[in-house]
């Protein structure tokens, strides 16, 4: 998953496509189904308080664009988040600038949904699914 | 370029990936979403734990020695040099899982296990524009 090459090759369905993302996904979330379904179970967790997992329900305008322009970055790229970081340390050229401009990224869409934020209202700590 | 299929090495990756999340929210209660935790380490640093951010990030950042160190080979990519394509690319992402809360870890992978609509949306919709993306780009333009 950390060869953009193989991710938009999985992504060419009509080309030269490669389906190993699918097993990718498929594993990871069949583990953490299961996994997660034992720790609900633990009477407390191991180093922290309490659990900070997402509590928004919403479908909303900011989920669909939000994940439409990720898309379209993730397909130019081949590029997700983890791949990228995972990938510094090789060095890429590609990787570099992809990873200057997904902080940059980042820090605009913080400016954005805190300035459209009510005033005084702070935003829960783990409110999205990130 | 073409790429071979790698059931085994995939679904071994995949499982890795789960047992990631799993470990982080038996001991941190927390979802592994890759860009929430880049996020972490950018202000305002509301109630976020910057350290535990930045102790995964390194992990992340340590598995290609793990890979070369487990196979005997560096890991092999093929990474675009085009400055503006990839510049582009990821202003898109960090923006797109900022605002959409989530990426493909988060949403992808956390989100669908837990059963999210929210997660299981975001999947379908970056996973359309996605496939739109790569059409357009390798079909239309023949880039």
């Amino acid at each position: 998953m950390a060869n953009p090459a193989k991710v938009q090759n999985f992504l060419d369905l009509a080309g030269t496509f490669d389906p190993s993302l699918i097993l990718v996904m498929f594993g990871s979330v069949v583990v953490t189904f299961i996994g997660y379904r034992f720790v609900s179970r633990r009477p407390r967790l191991l180093l922290a308080e309490r659990f900070l997992v997402p509590t928004l329900k919403d479908i909303d305008g900011r989920l669909v664009i939000g994940a439409g322009l990720f898309g379209i970055g993730w397909g130019l790229s081949g590029f997700c988040p983890g791949p990228a970081i995972t990938s510094l340390p090789l060095l890429a050229r590609g990787t570099l600038i992809f990873l200057l401009a997904m902080v940059v990224g980042i820090g605009l869409s913080r400016l954005l949904t805190q300035a459209s934020l009510p005033v005084g209202r702070v935003m829960p700590a783990a409110s999205s699914e990130d | 370029m073409v790429t071979e299929f790698t059931p085994a090495a995939s679904t071994l990756g995949g499982i890795l990936i789960g047992l990631s999340a799993m470990m982080l929210m038996t001991f941190n209660g927390r979802i592994a979403g890759i860009s929430g935790i880049v996020g972490r380490l950018l202000p305002p640093y509301v109630g976020s734990d910057v350290g535990g951010a930045l102790l995964f990030i390194l992990g992340l950042l340590a598995a290609p020695l793990a890979y070369a160190a487990a196979t005997g080979a560096p890991f092999a990519q093929s990474v675009s040099g085009n400055a503006a394509l990839m510049a582009g690319a990821g202003v898109l992402v960090g923006f797109g899982a900022g605002l959409g809360g989530g990426c493909t870890s988060g949403h992808g992978v956390c989100g669908i296990a837990r059963l999210s609509a929210r997660s299981l949306v975001a999947t379908a919709i970056f996973m359309a524009t996605g496939f739109a993306t790569v059409f357009v780009m390798r079909h239309v333009l023949g880039g």
